[in-house]
């Protein structure tokens, strides 16, 4: 196995063209902590991409960070705390849940694999906040699309394929987001002891109201550091603004049972929590799933799983998303999950190999879906030079 | 403006081709008489005209694809089309091409409170969504300012933007879902009432493709409870520097408003002339920034908003009381454009975007421009998000104006992309800004692009001649060229 470390586009471009000369494939790396997300590949080479790294331009007043695409989500992190700004789709930190805290998380990572926290509901995903980028295709052509302003439709949206395409389309090298103002304050308004199906419509409800929701989330009993099911909601804004909201949510959600305001500093730790699928990280042989579905399908999809399998979840973004740790079944609940899934779709985000090969990871698509996206795979990588095999077999 | 060569082979087969498609769908949904016709040769763009080839008006996604199977079978182009009001050409006629109007999908299917979602037909108009759903207090976010006309399929198509998008983002940002149909006949379904997609963001490249790509059939948007309260603060300043200095001030104190729209002097004296609205006449920038969502939040900004102004050097400084005072403080902005029709015979107005900084550079860049070709320049803008709006001021009956006003648009988009911004920040790129591309991207940067779409259309029969300088077959644009046996570069650094 060669392991191949551009340190410019000029050389990156030059290794893509020999691998597409030899007909090689190669696993795109940069911090490596999200190696294991995907399909098992064994592939003759690594390209690791941690040379594209550093932060280029940032204008906090124009709401823009450019960087290079391997630049250390802690470096970006403590780079936007100075202006205090964040990244507001709130990208998880999954090295505890992917058994990797001793490898580094990059931006270009987080992008590519569209990873979204609690915000989401509100903010949107890292779909939503990449603006541009610059990166070399699996034909070894250097290119670029969007820009770096904050308001763009020139040309195809190619962040949004960019997004969620677990480097199997192109090679990041730099990356241009959006940034927002990080919150003068937080406040949690928390309700005790509700089974999923009214934590879901206690959620539907303070999602639905007008005091603008920054997060939604129920930890069963089973999970809950109290003991007692915890179902939570978030006010996030100036302080004025986030003491007015959380009284009247509080207030609002009583038919649900008395409720309490958590304060700034208690939240931010809660919400970290969830962001980073804590609740699920042990014990490390679990499968872990995440299932994307209409907040109002969750209670039933609990309900269904909780018969079939041995598993503990929790919920997030109001109910439209389901974390599952299932344990004992020989496909990692693969086949239970998905057949209880009316609409939307499960992902395996934690397997052993044999696991990840075994079952898919990603849920199958339609047959003229898949073909599309295999003509997009091919616009890109032509060859399947660039990780081969990592979200369906043949892309 | 140069089109494809039509098909002059299609075009001799106009009234068998209409003979056919009337039997895929209704015989009064295939407009053939040049008179009918006649009312789709233009879009908002007025200054293009083209009749089509026919105009065909399905009502239903299983005619959609029959009609665009036929199509590709036959090797006709189609345009499709919603209410017509693309400001850049996207939906200009082709001599050998159908319109495919999506007029007949008018109907909201689905109103999901619960999940937050409406299911709509891509002939709804963009109000019709929110006036569909604000009975239980929602709407839908993005707001273009043709929201009373346009349609949620054209939204889709230009990934339309408004005065909140700063906020509340772009169409974008705000479709969960969609049903669409590809040339070939074969119907999708894109996302749905989940939040993220499974697989490729397909959906998110369709967003923004101006046609080109499918036609869009369905539409999930997401919908969002109504602020509860909305002030606005209405700012005059010295010069357009201090006003675009207050802007960064106010994002930078981490201030994100609802809506911040500046206008320059003239703007400002055609918008006063017009409605009345008390603004400021010895100011050389006007500043409108409207706070939104909860009371205790929306009064507790506006002050700060309003302390900043007056460090920013505001030389007047008004606060919205009510509802009413509120409105007239956007009248002037939201009759802007009919305001300089009233100054003006014509306009022409383009949409680049900017990094705000630029902004105090960029205005006076765009004078010296306009003053060179003899025209005036009167500015509206996004300024939240630096999306400027030019209104180039030109007489058509005067020889040669319209030409000049074209290549100061021209000129001023070329400027702003040499700043580090775009050429279109919500228009779309269209006809209009088609061959001006090659300002912003190379020509790999193009081709990775055509990629794209040779693997929606590989005929390139949706809309050609919009968004992209060169036509190219996909099959040339597919080929790989690597040497075999070579090694580029063996320096190369291996560990």
């Amino acid at each position: 196995m060669t392991h191949f470390r551009p340190k410019d586009e000029v050389e990156l471009v030059g290794i893509v063209q020999q691998a597409l000369a030899t007909e090689e494939p190669m696993e795109l790396v940069a911090g490596g902590s999200k190696r294991s997300l995907g399909r098992p590949m064994q592939l003759p080479h690594v390209l690791d991409l941690s040379g594209f790294c550093g932060v280029q331009v940032y204008e906090p007043e124009e709401l823009i960070l450019t960087v290079g695409a391997a630049t250390p989500m802690a470096e970006i992190e403590r780079t936007l705390a100075g202006a205090h700004q964040m990244l507001a789709f709130e990208p998880g930190d999954w090295r505890a849940l992917l058994g990797t805290a001793d490898k580094t998380q990059t931006l270009g990572g987080v992008l590519s694999c569209n990873i979204a926290g609690p915000r989401r509901i509100r903010q949107g995903a890292a779909r939503d906040h990449l603006l541009g980028f610059h990166g070399v295709s699996g034909r070894g052509e250097s290119f670029k699309a969007g820009g770096k302003v904050v308001k763009n439709v020139t040309g195809y949206d190619l962040c949004k394929l960019m997004a969620g395409s677990y480097g199997t389309l192109a090679a990041l090298t730099e990356v241009t987001v959006k940034v927002l103002p990080y919150p003068e304050a937080t406040r949690t308004v928390a309700l005790k002891g509700l089974a999923v199906d009214a934590a879901v419509k206690a959620m539907i409800q303070a999602v639905g109201s007008s005091h603008e929701l920054g997060g939604a989330a129920h930890l069963p009993a089973v999970l809950s550091p109290t003991g007692a099911a915890m179902t939570v909601v978030r006010v996030e804004g100036p302080v004025p603004s986030v003491e007015a909201r959380a009284v009247a949510l509080r207030d609002e959600l009583s038919g649900f049972g008395a409720a309490e305001i958590i304060d700034n500093d208690a939240s931010l730790p809660l919400w970290q929590t969830f962001r980073d699928i804590m609740p699920l990280a042990s014990p490390a042989d679990a499968a872990i799933w995440r299932v994307s579905i209409a907040p109002t399908d969750a209670p039933a999809l609990v309900d269904t799983l909780s018969r079939a399998l041995d598993l503990r979840y929790f919920l997030d973004w109001g109910g439209g998303l389901l974390w599952l740790a299932v344990t004992g079944a020989s496909d990692g609940g693969a086949t239970a999950i998905r057949s209880a899934i009316k609409s939307g779709h499960a992902t395996l985000i934690r397997g052993g190999d044999g696991l990840r090969a075994a079952v898919p990871v990603f849920q199958p698509q339609n047959p003229t879906v898949a073909a599309l996206a295999r003509r997009v795979k091919d616009s890109f990588d032509p060859e399947r030079i660039f990780n081969r095999g990592r979200m369906y077999g043949d892309v | 403006m140069r089109m494809p060569a039509p098909d002059e082979t299609v075009i001799a087969r106009r009234e068998a081709i209409a003979a056919d498609l009337s039997r895929i769908v209704a015989a009064d949904a295939v407009i053939l008489p040049e008179d009918e016709r006649r009312a789709y040769e233009s879009d908002g763009l007025t200054a293009y005209r083209q009749l089509p080839l026919l105009v065909v008006l399905p009502s239903t996604t299983a005619e959609v694809a029959a009609v665009l199977r036929y199509c590709q079978k036959e090797g006709v182009k189609v345009v499709p089309r919603g209410a017509g009001t693309s400001l850049s050409g996207g939906a200009l006629p082709l001599a050998d091409g159908i319109i495919l109007g999506l007029g007949k999908f008018n109907r909201v299917l689905e109103v999901d409170y619960d999940n937050r979602c409406a299911v709509v037909q891509p002939g709804v108009t963009n109000l019709g969504i929110t006036t569909a759903v604000q009975g239980r207090g929602f709407y839908y976010a993005p707001d273009p300012s043709s929201q009373i006309a346009c349609t949620i399929g054209g939204n889709v198509a230009e990934n339309s933007g408004g005065v909140h998008c700063l906020k509340y983002g772009l169409t974008t940002n705000n479709v969960l879902g969609i049903e669409m149909v590809l040339i070939n006949g074969e119907v999708l379904r894109l996302g749905g009432k989940h939040m993220d997609a499974e697989g490729y963001d397909l959906l998110g490249v369709m967003i923004g493709s101006e046609g080109l790509l499918g036609v869009v059939t369905e539409v999930t948007v997401r919908i969002l409870p109504k602020p509860t309260t909305a002030r606005a603060v209405l700012m005059g300043f010295p010069s357009n520097g201090s006003a675009g200095d207050c802007v960064a001030a106010i994002i930078g104190a981490g201030i994100i408003p609802g809506g911040m729209e500046m206008m320059d002097k003239p703007a400002i004296h055609a918008a006063e002339a017009f409605v009345h609205a008390g603004y400021p006449l010895d100011v050389e920038a006007l500043l409108i920034v409207e706070l939104d969502g909860p009371p205790a939040e929306v009064d507790h900004l506006i002050e700060r908003v309003e302390a900043i102004g007056r460090a920013n050097s505001a030389v007047s400084c008004r606060v919205s009381n009510s509802e009413a005072e509120r409105m007239v403080f956007w009248a002037g902005r939201k009759a802007a454009f009919p305001a300089v029709g009233r100054i003006s015979p014509d306009y022409y107005c383009v949409d680049p975007t900017i990094p705000r900084k630029r902004l105090a550079d960029v205005l006076e860049r765009m004078t010296q421009i306009a003053t060179k070709h003899g025209l005036r320049v009167a500015n509206v803008f996004h300024a939240g998000d630096g999306n400027l709006h030019p209104l180039i001021l030109y007489d058509a009956n005067k020889p040669g104006e319209l030409d000049a006003a074209e290549q100061v648009g021209s000129e001023i988009m070329s400027y702003c992309v040499e700043v580090g911004g775009v050429l279109t920040g919500e228009h779309g790129v269209g006809v209009e800004k088609r061959d001006l591309m090659s300002t912003m991207f190379t020509e790999d940067d193009l081709n990775q692009q055509l990629r794209v779409k040779c693997a929606f259309d590989p005929d390139g029969l949706l809309n050609p001649g919009k968004q992209f300088p060169q036509l190219h077959r996909c099959a040339e644009l597919g080929r790989l060229h690597i040497h075999h046996g070579q090694v580029p570069h063996p320096g190369i650094e291996r560990l």
